[in-house]
C-alpha cells in the first residue's frame, strides 16, 4: 500500500500460497502492520490507537447495553436504572460506555491539535485530513444521539436546544426541524429514531476509520520533523524508518495503559464526574433543568454558537447584507459549523512552506493561542451568559476564526521559517545524540 | 458518445440517457420514502388538536397542558393583571408583533391582539421560550409574568418579552372556545 520502499510479504508454505492466490489477506495485513513509519515519531503519534481502542470499547459495550435497554419514552429511563441495578455488571459497562465517549473525544481533540501543530494536513496528506474531520463529524452526531437514549432531563432539554438549531435555518428551517423529530417536539419518534442511528453510526465511523488509515499508509505518515521520508531506495528508507510492528506498536500498546491508568480510575471511583445530576431526573416536557448545559466536549463548539448575539456589529451587518435572512440565531448556527469547515480548510489556508510548526517562530505563538483559545471556550461554554462572560466568549469565538482566515494565510507570506533538517535520519540523530553513520 | 459529424445522435445515445434517466428516477422513487417516513405520522398528526376542560381554573390560577408534545400555559388573568397588560404602551416592547396565529401576522401585540377573550381574563400561550425552547416559570419575574431561568428572560402579563435574550413574545397557538368551559387547541 506504502509508496515508501520496503519488503514485501511472500508466501512460502503451501497453505500459504494457496491462499495468497485466492484471497490475498495474510499480504495485506503484512503490509499493513509493516509499514515503514518515520523513526522520529513523539508520543503525540499515540492518539491513533487510542481512538481505536476508544471505538472499539464504544461498539463492545454499546451492542452489549443495547440488550437491555428499551427506546421507549416511558421505559427507556426505567431501563436504563435496570441496567444501573439490575443486570449482572450492567453498572459498570454503562460506566465503561459514557465515559468511554470522553475518552474518544479527548483523544481526537489532541489528535486534532497534533496534526494542527505540525502541519499534518498539508500536502500531500489533505485527503487524510478531510476524511478525518467527517469523522470528528459523525462522532459529535453519534455521542449526541447516544446522550438522548438515557430520557433524562438534559437528555429532553438538550435535544430540544440542539434541533431547535436546525430551526433557525431561514424558510425551511421548521420543516427540517419537524422532519428530524418527527412531530412537533422531542418525543416518541425521535427518541426511536435516535436510537437507530446511534447503534448504525459508529460502523460508520469504522469504515471511515479504515478509510483514513488507507489514505496516511499511501502517504505515508507525517512526523515532528515534518520532511519526508527518503524513497530512492529501500536501504534509503530504512536508515528514516521502521516497521510499524513490533516498534511503534509496543510503544503506543504502552502509551494506552498508561492512559488507561487514569481511565479506570476515573471509571471506577468518580464515573459520574463529567455528567450531569440533572440527567438522572426523567425527562419532563414541562419543566425544564435551570441550566442547560452540554456535555464537556460540545462546550468549545457550544460557545461559538451562543457567543454572537444580536447586538454584535458583524451580526448586524450580516444581517441588513441577506435582507433580515440572517438573523442572530442563524448566525449562530452558522458561526458554529463554520468554526469545523474552516479547521476542514487548513490545508488550503495554510501558506507556508515549511510543514512542522517547530520550524516556525511565529506561528508556534498563535498556535499556542489557539490551543489556549480552545480551553478558554471549553470552560465559557459551561457559563452563564452574562457579563464578563459573554465578552469572553466573543472574543474567544472570534479568535478562532480570525486563526483560520487570517493568520494561517498570512504567516506564510510574513513568517521566515527555520530550515528544517535534510532527512528523518539527520532528526532523529540530533534528538539521541547520535552520529550519522 | 455522440459525435461532431452526426450531431443527431445514435440509437446508443438514446438508450444511454434513457438507461440513466429512468435510474435517476427509479433511485429518486425509491429514496423519497426512506426519507419521508421520518415526517410525523398519522397517529401524530391526529392530536394536532385536542379540547381543554378550563371550569376549574379560576382568576389568578392558569393551567399547563401538553399539547402536540409542548407546554401550553392556559391562565385565567385577575383584574390587575389585565390592566397591567392594558396599560403598557407599545413603545415600551421589544417585539411589537402579537405572534397570535388566531390573527394576521401584521397585528400589534397590543393586549386585545393577544389575550383569547373579549374581557381580557383568558390568555393562551405556548409555553415555550422564544429564546431556547426552555419552559418559563409562571408568576414571576421583574413584570409580573413569567420568567425563564435558562438564560433571563422576563415576560409580562401579556406573555409578552420584556427583558432578556429572547427575540419575540410567547407564542399564541390556533384556539377558540367551542363552549363556556372547552377551549379547543388546533
Amino acid at each position: 500500500m506504502s509508496g515508501i520502499p520496503h519488503d514485501h510479504y511472500e508466501p512460502k508454505t503451501r497453505i500459504e500460497k494457496w491462499l495468497e492466490s485466492r484471497l490475498p489477506v495474510i499480504s495485506l495485513l503484512y503490509d499493513t502492520l509493516m509499514i515503514p513509519t518515520p523513526r522520529n515519531l513523539n508520543w503525540m503519534w499515540i492518539w491513533g490507537i487510542v481512538l481505536v481502542f476508544a471505538l472499539v470499547l464504544q461498539i463492545a459495550t454499546g451492542v452489549v447495553l443495547v440488550m437491555h435497554y428499551t427506546p421507549h419514552v416511558d421505559m427507556a429511563f426505567a431501563s436504563i436504572e435496570h441496567i444501573m441495578r439490575d443486570v449482572n455488571a450492567g453498572h459498570m459497562i454503562r460506566y465503561f460506555h459514557a465515559n468511554g465517549a470522553s475518552l474518544f473525544f479527548l483523544a481526537v481533540y489532541l489528535h486534532i491539535f497534533r496534526g494542527l501543530y505540525y502541519g499534518s494536513y498539508k500536502a500531500p496528506r489533505e485527503v487524510t485530513w478531510i476524511i478525518g474531520m467527517l469523522i470528528y463529524l459523525v462522532m459529535m452526531g453519534t455521542a449526541f444521539m447516544g446522550y438522548v437514549l438515557p430520557w433524562g432531563q438534559m437528555s429532553f432539554h438538550g435535544t430540544a436546544v440542539i434541533t431547535g438549531l436546525f430551526g433557525a435555518i431561514p424558510l425551511i428551517g421548521e420543516s427540517i426541524q419537524a422532519w428530524l423529530l418527527g412531530a412537533g417536539a422531542v418525543g416518541q419518534p425521535a427518541l426511536n429514531r435516535f436510537f437507530s442511528l446511534h447503534y448504525l453510526l459508529p460502523f460508520i465511523l469504522l469504515g471511515l476509520v479504515i478509510v483514513h488509515v488507507w489514505a496516511f499508509h499511501t502517504t505515508g505518515n507525517n512526523n515532528p520533523a515534518g520532511v519526508e521520508v527518503r524513497r530512492g531506495s529501500k536501504e534509503e528508507a530504512q536508515k528514516d524508518t521502521l516497521p510499524f510492528w513490533p516498534y511503534f506498536v509496543i510503544k503506543d500498546l504502552f502509551a494506552l495503559a498508561v492512559i488507561l491508568v487514569v481511565f479506570m480510575a476515573i471509571v471506577g471511583f468518580m464515573p459520574n464526574y463529567l455528567g450531569h445530576p440533572d440527567n438522572y431526573v426523567m425527562a419532563n416536557p414541562l419543566a425544564t433543568p435551570s441550566h442547560i448545559v452540554p456535555e464537556w466536549y460540545f462546550l468549545p463548539f457550544y460557545a461559538i454558537l451562543r457567543a454572537f448575539t444580536a447586538d454584535v456589529w458583524a451580526v448586524q451587518f450580516v444581517h441588513w447584507i441577506t435582507f433580515g435572512i440572517v438573523d442572530a440565531k442563524f448566525f449562530g448556527v452558522l458561526a458554529m459549523f463554520g468554526a469545523i469547515v474552516v479547521m476542514a480548510l487548513a490545508p488550503w489556508l495554510d501558506t507556508s512552506s515549511v510543514r512542522s510548526g517547530r520550524f516556525r517562530p511565529m506561528f508556534r505563538w498563535w498556535f499556542a493561542l489557539l490551543a489556549i483559545d480552545f480551553v478558554v471556550l471549553m470552560w465559557v461554554g459551561a457559563q452563564t451568559t452574562t457579563f464578563p462572560y459573554d465578552w469572553i466568549a466573543l472574543i474567544a469565538a472570534t479568535y478562532w476564526f480570525v486563526f483560520f482566515l487570517v493568520i494561517l494565510p498570512l504567516l506564510g507570506v510574513i513568517e521566515k521559517p527555520e530550515a528544517p533538517p535534510a532527512t528523518i535520519e539527520e532528526d532523529f540523530n540530533a534528538q539521541h545524540g547520535l552520529s550519522a553513520k | 458518445m455522440s459525435h461532431a459529424e452526426d450531431p443527431q445522435g445514435d440509437r446508443r445515445d438514446f438508450l444511454y440517457y434513457a438507461t440513466g434517466g429512468a435510474a435517476a428516477v427509479v433511485t429518486g422513487a425509491a429514496v423519497w420514502p426512506l426519507i419521508d417516513q421520518m415526517n410525523a405520522s398519522s397517529d401524530v398528526r391526529a392530536l394536532a388538536s385536542i379540547r381543554v376542560d378550563v371550569s376549574m381554573v379560576d382568576p389568578g390560577t392558569q393551567l399547563t397542558v401538553l399539547w402536540q408534545g409542548k407546554p401550553v400555559f392556559i391562565r385565567a388573568r385577575t383584574e390587575a393583571e389585565i390592566e397591567a397588560a392594558r396599560d403598557t404602551p407599545l413603545s415600551d416592547l421589544i417585539d411589537t408583533d402579537a405572534r397570535n396565529d388566531n390573527l394576521a401576522a401584521a397585528a400589534d401585540a397590543s393586549d386585545a391582539h393577544r389575550a383569547l377573550s373579549e374581557d381580557g381574563v383568558w390568555l393562551v400561550q405556548m409555553g415555550v421560550c422564544t429564546h431556547l425552547g426552555c419552559v418559563p416559570l409562571g408568576e414571576s419575574g421583574d413584570f409580573g409574568g413569567w420568567y425563564c431561568p435558562c438564560h433571563g428572560s422576563h415576560y409580562d402579563t401579556a406573555g409578552r418579552i420584556r427583558k432578556g435574550p429572547a427575540p419575540q413574545n410567547l407564542h399564541i397557538p390556533v384556539a377558540a372556545f367551542v363552549d363556556d368551559t372547552t377551549i379547543e387547541l388546533g
